[in-house]
């Protein structure tokens, strides 16, 4: 298995686009590709990579949520789960990539200093999951990883922004083919409403009301070097 | 014009099945009550086109061709006669065979038909075919076609005897054992795309075995659809010792290489022999305008698209000719109006002893004309033949045959068949 | 890409673009349920006119993997049998619902012929002696997993060069990646041209066997006429057999490949195909995770 490989911006990702607008778009950049030497499940780089493919977002989009935002919400929502659950170590984290894997890193790494467990980190690819295959490409995948057996345990899907709420289907349909949880929740760093499907998110960072063609766009230091949720208005 | 005194600009006056007239004016003389007068400015004019190498396919496999549509096809390619290749089932192998061919032709009465006779009986390679009998039905080329006399002690009983009446025998040149498991040339293509090669000895070394027969027996040899350049070299140097050989060349051979095959091994580019290096081309194209090698002959080839709509190993050989060969000789060769009918005309009357074929327009000789405008620019589209084998198929080519006279009758008017 | 029809045209990027892929499908086929619904609802044709258990298993299980149906067909008691055009039957496949057609024939080029024909993406399953493209693509996910990249590797194939697909693929393929490729065969078995192919040649195995980091072992085409152009197999294993007494004397961290089925005894020793750095199996495993790689690649689009 390969790494997650750098990301331009969280817009351009494949299978977040569909989340993010409501018109499955052409992507505006063709993503390179990176060759790299394969590894081995579990091996992911966690230092951030960055690439010189990373497009400044326009000084005219606002700015939403900044890096200290951030870093707040995602302490509320470790609280939050270590609240449903206090005992923290029937819990699975796993991650959406891109995006979502180094939240669901920080997460844990929050409740590691809240409560002292180490909770285990996975990534749950939704890419072989997805029904608008004749719409776009399926040949980026990210990676599935599993940390531990799921039997028994609570998974928290973690994902950056809920939309259409159809990778989160998706991404449930993945999940009952790699083991079954004795419960799953959602936690999602931006609500930004529009739901096509009868799905909610158990945490939700921040509810950010948006017209459907409007984007969100997240920033985080792993993926994009930089931090931060922008609106960005659309023609 | 191409007259007995050269090329010449003349008008030239046909009444029934003969010419009566040569020479500047000898049109409007003329012109008026029921005569027809043919504007043919910047058109070249000549004997009808005489193709040594025609594949007529009648009997045995008509749903590829009969004489009546490789006629149709000779026609509008400028011929007025054609020599019928004998590997028809049954062959063409004794005399009441030949007679029905020959019979055949005068009846759809398009073009002159003359059987070529097989030079064993039914072509197996082993015993000679009734020669004496294919002779008075009219032939005067004998050739396993298809398939090469590989004996060479048949060949030899085959020059003699066939030499002795006053025919050729012409040979396929193809070594089996050389070719065997091969479906193209052999070379860095064929070794790439991991089909069997035919190496380009497996023609050389008949060539130079029949070249020692023909020098054997003092009769004459023909070799059939040259393909590669020892050959030619072979031929050229069997002349300078003064040993009676003739030979052939088809259009596709001038034009394409295995370079063709590369990109979608397309089986309208599969003939045997096959298409060869840009080395071998050039020298074939050398070849001809140095007179080592006499003719372009097309090896007209039909088959029907389930021959060709099949992997290239498994498809037929073969391709189209007869409609395009002027035009593809002009276009790659550019020759001038003597060179023209040289090869397409007058040299191949004089191998297959036509008597009223191939000679220079003159009073009171058969009226066999055919006009060729060499500056038209054309891209064939459909065929009269009954097969669409053709690998000119939207190629650029420039002449096209306007006319074609047979015994005195338009045939083709304008590019169209009468 | 439309089709998979050769790997001679196919870019370091979009080699390993699949490879990458074939990582993320092998990973799937190690899961509890090792499949995925991505082509639920599509068809895949399986058009082997010439008989192989072994491919068509593997192109089978890549489908269902992918949750594609699949619909075959075999050229015993067709209507190919009944003198069938391959165009008829490459039109009838399609009429059927294929959206998808892989083709193992006999004959070269016999999948691009295919291709002109059919509006569906086409994959060569393997055409006579000219191209295997999903080999050489298992082989060199076999040996990324190994080495960890192609680039610099010292590869031999030994064998019957002329009469193999295998060879032909895996030759542009490698070297695309960067791998130095040295044939090994005797003269009767190699290319009678080896104008444009980015190797060397070698006349013995000896001179290849303590140098190699990869040594493919091809097995003698006795059904293309391959055996009839060696003196006696003896003579053969004495040149051209991976011995266990010269597996000992290759490089400790050496890989033996095999694309099967393997002829113990004459290319590869018994204990050789049971050795440690034997990957014959992997190869076979492989073969699944690659044929699905390549299957989404066709179905899924093109990402640039």
């Amino acid at each position: 298995m390969h790494e997650p490989t750098s990301e331009p911006t969280a817009e351009h990702t494949a299978e977040h686009t569909a989340e993010h607008t409501a018109e499955p778009t052409t992507k505006p950049t063709a993503p390179t590709v990176q060759e790299q030497a394969p590894q081995k499940a579990g091996e992911h780089d966690p230092k951030p990579r960055t690439t010189a493919l990373v497009e400044p977002l326009s000084d005219t989009d606002p700015l939403l949520l900044d890096g200290d935002d951030i870093g707040r919400i995602l302490r509320r929502i470790a609280h939050q789960i270590l609240e449903q659950h206090p005992d923290a170590s029937s819990l699975v984290l796993m991650g959406i990539p891109t995006r979502g894997v180094p939240l669901a890193r920080r997460l844990a790494a929050a409740i590691r200093e809240f409560a002292g467990t180490e909770v285990p980190v996975g990534s749950i690819d939704v890419g072989l999951y997805r029904d608008d295959l004749d719409h776009r490409p399926t040949t980026r995948l990210g990676p599935t990883t599993v940390p531990v057996d799921l039997e028994g345990r609570v998974v928290v899907l973690v994902d950056d922004v809920l939309f259409t709420g159809r990778t989160i289907r998706a991404a449930l349909d993945a999940l009952a083919d790699l083991g079954r949880p004795r419960m799953v929740q959602l936690a999602a760093l931006v609500d930004r409403g529009h739901r096509e499907l009868p799905i909610r998110a158990d945490y939700v960072g921040k509810n950010l009301p948006t017209a459907r063609h409007e984007r969100i766009t997240v920033q985080l230091a792993e993926i994009d070097g930089l931090e931060g949720v922008r609106l960005e208005r659309r023609a | 014009m191409l007259t007995a005194d050269g090329p010449v600009e003349a008008d030239v006056h046909v009444r029934d099945s003969a010419i009566i007239d040569v020479g500047p004016g000898a049109a409007s003389n003329q012109a008026g009550g029921e005569t027809r007068v043919l504007d043919v400015s910047d058109c070249w004019v000549g004997p009808g086109l005489v193709d040594l190498h025609t594949h007529m396919r009648e009997p045995g496999f008509e749903y590829k061709e009969d004489i009546a549509s490789a006629s149709r096809a000779a026609a509008l390619g400028g011929y007025t006669a054609a020599v019928a290749m004998p590997n028809t089932s049954p062959a063409i192998d004794a005399g009441h065979v030949a007679a029905l061919v020959a019979a055949r032709g005068r009846e759809v009465g398009l073009i002159e038909v003359q059987p070529a006779g097989a030079v064993s009986v039914g072509r197996n390679g082993k015993e000679l075919a009734h020669i004496d009998e294919l002779w008075d039905a009219g032939c005067r080329i004998f050739t396993d076609d298809g398939d090469p006399v590989a004996d060479a002690g048949l060949m030899r009983q085959a020059l003699e005897y066939v030499g002795g009446l006053g025919g050729v025998v012409s040979q396929h040149c193809e070594d089996r054992g050389l070719s065997r498991n091969g479906h193209m040339h052999e070379g860095a293509v064929s070794a790439l795309l991991g089909i069997g090669g035919i190496p380009h000895a497996s023609e050389d070394v008949m060539v130079a075995r029949d070249i020692r027969l023909a020098e054997l027996t003092g009769r004459p040899v023909h070799f059939q659809h040259l393909s590669s350049a020892r050959s030619v070299g072979l031929i050229a140097e069997a002349r300078r010792q003064g040993i009676a050989v003739s030979s052939e060349v088809t259009p596709h051979h001038l034009l394409f290489t295995d370079k063709e095959i590369e990109a979608a091994t397309d089986p309208v580019f599969k003939m045997h022999p096959p298409l060869r290096s840009e080395i071998d081309r050039s020298a074939l194209i050398e070849g001809l305008r140095e007179g080592h090698i006499d003719v372009v002959a097309t090896d007209h080839a039909p088959h029907v698209a389930a021959d060709k709509e099949v992997p290239f190993e498994e498809a037929a050989n073969g391709v189209l000719g007869l409609e395009t060969a002027a035009a593809v000789v002009n276009t790659v060769l550019q020759p001038d109006i003597t060179q023209f009918f040289d090869w397409l005309s007058i040299r191949p009357a004089a191998i297959a002893r036509m008597e009223t074929q191939g000679r220079p327009v003159r009073a009171e000789s058969s009226a066999n004309l055919v006009v060729f405008d060499p500056h038209a620019r054309w891209k064939p589209t459909t065929y009269a033949s009954k097969s669409d084998n053709s690998p000119y198929t939207g190629h650029r080519l420039t002449g096209r045959i306007r006319h074609t006279l047979f015994s005195g009758r338009l045939t083709v008017d304008d590019g169209t068949l009468a | 890409m439309k089709h998979l029809l050769s790997t001679e045209r196919l870019s370091a990027a979009e080699l390993t673009r699949i490879l990458n892929m074939a990582d993320e499908m092998a990973e799937v086929l190690e899961r509890p349920i090792p499949k995925v619904p991505t082509l639920r609802g599509k068809t895949v044709g399986l058009a082997f006119f010439e008989s192989s258990t072994r491919t068509r298993l593997s192109f089978e299980r890549a489908a269902k993997a992918l949750s594609a149906d699949t619909m075959s067909f075999s050229a015993q008691g067709s209507s190919m049998a009944k003198g069938e055009s391959l165009r008829d039957t490459a039109l009838t496949l399609q009429a059927l619902g294929a959206d998808l057609v892989v083709v193992r024939h006999q004959a070269v080029g016999a999948p691009h012929r295919i291709s002109e024909w059919v509006d569906v993406p086409v994959i060569n399953a393997g055409d006579g002696t000219n191209q295997h493209p999903t080999q050489a693509l298992l082989d060199l996910l076999t040996i990324r997993q190994r080495f960890g990249k192609l680039d610099g590797l010292q590869v031999a194939i030994v064998g019957d060069i002329d009469h193999s697909r295998v060879a032909r693929s895996n030759v542009f393929a490698m070297s695309a990646l960067g791998a130095e490729v040295t044939v090994v065969g005797p003269p009767t078995l190699l290319p009678r041209s080896l104008d444009g192919w980015p190797v060397r040649v070698a006349s013995g195995i000896d001179e290849v066997v303590e140098s190699t980091d990869v040594m493919y072992l091809l097995r003698i085409q006795a059904e293309r006429g391959g055996a009839q152009v060696v003196p006696s197999l003896p003579e053969y294993v004495s040149r051209f057999g991976l011995t266990e007494e010269r597996y000992e004397r290759m490089k400790a961290d050496s890989v033996v490949l095999h694309p099967g089925p393997m002829n113990r005894g004459v290319e590869i020793a018994h204990g050789v195909a049971e050795a440690e750095r034997s990957l014959v199996l992997a190869q076979v495993r492989n073969g699944v995770a690659v044929r699905m790689a390549v299957m989404l690649t066709l179905l899924g689009g093109e990402a640039s």
